[in-house]
């Protein structure tokens, strides 16, 4: 088991004829992971890589039987391929685009009140769920299959994590990367709750950063919910306040925001923080080992 | 992006949002004629840059005659002001609003701004006008009101009606309230703002809700489709490295420390920036090389790290994943060649090909110290720097 992506996960990319669509489409199927379909209006009818393209994602759907999209479409255009997805009754739809404006998520997100569709990011590097399946940015090669799932605002962030997590040892059972945007679909308490439900995750990472106040929410939910263990990391302590760091959503305002506060409600909840991003893995085989847990994430035993 | 108080009141003027008449002047006589042509009794001659606290700072002058004005346009004018916003070393004033003076009755706040949590704008309004909203917050949050604005329909006429009692706004007074809200409303969101701010909005002696100041920022991802928006952009105004950086596409932020840091992605680059922190270093910028770094963006990333006289090393910490280090090795090489680095320089590259990049950069036989990890890397950095 993992979270939201498998083995058997069809996954439809719209904007498949773009460079970055092209280039990550051909990384995903070198993955393993099955890419029925790819959407570019007016390029219907052609196939790229072996896969079929489409004029439209209901088209895709009908013919390929996909129930997850990935979104490489540039960002003018992003907000209309999520309402897309969306009305197409996907399960997940995965959008790494970068820069949308925050009035056109704002539409989307009211668009998809009352809806049973996932978004995940934008503005992410996508979701891996080891040997399995991977959909984004991310480099397949780093990962390792395993017990520990990861969450994160961060890309790069992520990669060091889950390189920590593989050099040592510690597999994942899936990586989430839930963006770097102000308003984005999937919240840290969403994947967490999925973590937690999930029998093949036994301890989770969860990647923060300042802006905002999603890990303050989170910590409660873990504080009131969490069964498995969580280690967390906050990037920007030394931020200062009122410049966006790189991510639209890294911003302190208004003296909200911070590192040091998210730092002190996680700890709260019982989360480890880790000091500094290059102790991430080993602050969670610290919490592996005291919970008992290290021998059993060193190798991967599917428990379904 | 920022625009100047006397543009946010001509985009507000746009949207029969009430404001005080008044005119930019970028000279001392201009400021004169404006004066004389908005003969009103009072004038106000208001400095405009990118930074609130301009009264404190002796920004905000009242004249009662063309002589004051005259002379408080001179002393302002290329007058540094130094604010809580503008950091110790302040911003130089170009360009002067004059403005007619207001009959004040009362001063209120009013904003709108991106609530993360309801994914909506809300709109901010307290009677409490005049000092930072953060301030009411802390002091006395009940004293400010919110209105949700459902993308589907725009504010409501009944939103801004309740805002306006809620505020206390007097009741003669309240359809110039209700016009001025869903006018600003208007504003934010055919703009794409991510903050429009008033504070403080006035009630005056001749019965009007106007806008004595006007604070805009604009979502810089919407900035392709807001052309008369970007043609506001004051470059003086920013940090010219950051600006230099922009054009290739780099994400720069400059800090107060001496060890220049290149990155790729944001998340990494602010983690860099702690553990350099962390191990007692202080890191001079923020800088996202970006996911697709090729070598020119990689040069002229560590030109405009150098251009920073404080810049004592540099650190350059790479997780390349499928960005290959060979690429981003002849990169380093390449600009460490072309700025004649002096300084020490530590990389630390990690990803696809990390031993081929490792190889090349010993092979330049330039003085370039490797790094195992980013902790590794860091502590090196601060050592050298030291």
């Amino acid at each position: 088991m993992s979270i939201y992506i498998n083995k058997d996960t069809k996954v439809v990319v719209q904007g498949i004829t773009g460079s970055t669509g092209l280039f990550h489409t051909q990384q995903a199927l070198e993955y393993g992971t099955k890419i029925v379909g790819g959407v570019t209006p007016g390029k219907g009818g052609t196939e790229v890589e072996g896969v079929p393209v489409f004029n439209t994602l209901d088209d895709a759907v009908e013919a390929t039987g996909a129930t997850v999209s990935v979104i490489y479409v540039p960002p003018a255009f992003a907000a209309d391929a999520i309402i897309e997805a969306v009305d197409a009754d996907l399960d997940l739809a995965i959008c790494i685009t970068e820069g949308i404006p925050v009035l056109d998520m704002i539409k989307v997100k009211r668009f998809m009140e009352g809806k049973r569709t996932r978004l995940v990011g934008p503005n992410c590097p996508g979701v891996i769920t080891p040997d399995e399946c991977k959909i984004g940015i991310m480099p397949g090669y780093i990962h390792k299959k395993g017990h520990v799932g990861v969450v994160s605002r961060s890309g790069t962030l992520t990669y060091e994590a889950v390189d920590q997590l593989t050099k040592a040892g510690v597999g994942q059972s899936t990586a989430v990367g839930i963006g770097g945007d102000p308003v984005n679909g999937t919240s840290f308490t969403d994947v967490l709750q999925a973590f937690n439900d999930d029998p093949d995750t036994e301890a989770v990472i969860m990647i923060g950063e300042i802006g905002g106040t999603a890990e303050e929410e989170a910590a409660e939910w873990i504080k009131q919910n969490m069964t498995k263990p969580v280690v967390g990391f906050i990037g920007g302590a030394t931020a200062p306040p009122g410049k966006r760091m790189g991510h639209a959503g890294a911003i302190i305002s208004g003296g909200k925001g911070t590192a040091e506060e998210k730092i002190k409600t996680l700890n709260e909840s019982g989360v480890q923080v880790s000091a500094t991003p290059a102790e991430i893995g080993d602050t969670m085989i610290n919490v592996l080992k005291e919970r008992g847990l290290y021998e059993k994430c060193l190798t991967h035993e599917p428990q379904v | 992006m920022n625009i100047h108080e006397y543009q946010g009141k001509e985009l507000l003027r746009k949207y029969g949002v009430a404001v005080p008449n008044g005119k930019v002047a970028f000279t001392v006589d201009e400021a004169e004629a404006a004066a004389k042509e908005l003969g009103s009794d009072v004038t106000v001659v208001k400095a405009q840059i990118h930074a609130g606290g301009r009264g404190k700072a002796g920004g905000v002058k009242l004249a009662k005659n063309l002589d004051d004005v005259r002379k408080y346009a001179d002393e302002i004018l290329g007058k540094t002001l130094v604010t809580h916003q503008t950091g110790p070393e302040g911003k130089e004033v170009k360009r002067l609003y004059i403005e007619e003076g207001s009959d004040i009755k009362k001063e209120y706040y009013l904003g709108v701004v991106l609530d993360r949590v309801s994914s909506r704008i809300v709109m901010m309004g307290s009677e409490e006008g005049g000092t930072e909203i953060e301030e009411v917050a802390e002091e006395n949050p009940e004293k400010i009101f919110r209105e949700y604005i459902d993308p589907a329909i725009g504010m409501q006429p009944y939103q801004a009606r309740r805002m306006a009692f809620n505020m206390n706004i007097p009741t003669d007074l309240l359809k110039e309230a209700v016009k001025f809200m869903l006018g600003l409303s208007k504003v934010f969101i055919d703009n794409d703002c991510s903050i429009a701010e008033i504070n403080p909005l006035v009630t005056t002696g001749d019965g009007k809700v106007m806008a004595l100041d006007a604070k805009f920022n604009f979502d810089s991802n919407a900035l392709y489709r807001q052309k008369e928006i970007l043609d506001y952009r004051d470059l003086d105004e920013e940090d010219p490295k950051e600006i230099e950086a922009s054009k290739y596409d780099l994400s720069y932020i400059a800090l107060d420390g001496n060890i220049g840091c290149m990155v790729n992605g944001a998340g990494l680059a602010m983690a860099t920036m702690d553990i350099i922190k962390h191990y007692s270093g202080d890191p001079a910028n923020f800088l996202d090389v970006g996911g697709g770094a090729t070598a020119e963006k990689v040069t002229e990333a560590f030109k405009i790290i150098l251009e920073d006289d404080a810049v004592k090393g540099i650190y350059v910490n790479i997780f390349g994943g499928i960005m290959k280090c060979d690429v981003i090795a002849d990169g380093v090489v390449e600009a460490t060649k072309q700025t004649g680095l002096e300084i020490p320089l530590v990389v630390r590259l990690e990803g696809t090909n990390v031993e081929k990049g490792k190889e090349i950069l010993e092979k330049s036989g330039l003085n370039i110290t490797a790094a195992d990890s980013m902790a590794d890397g860091a502590q090196k950095i601060v050592s050298l720097v030291q």
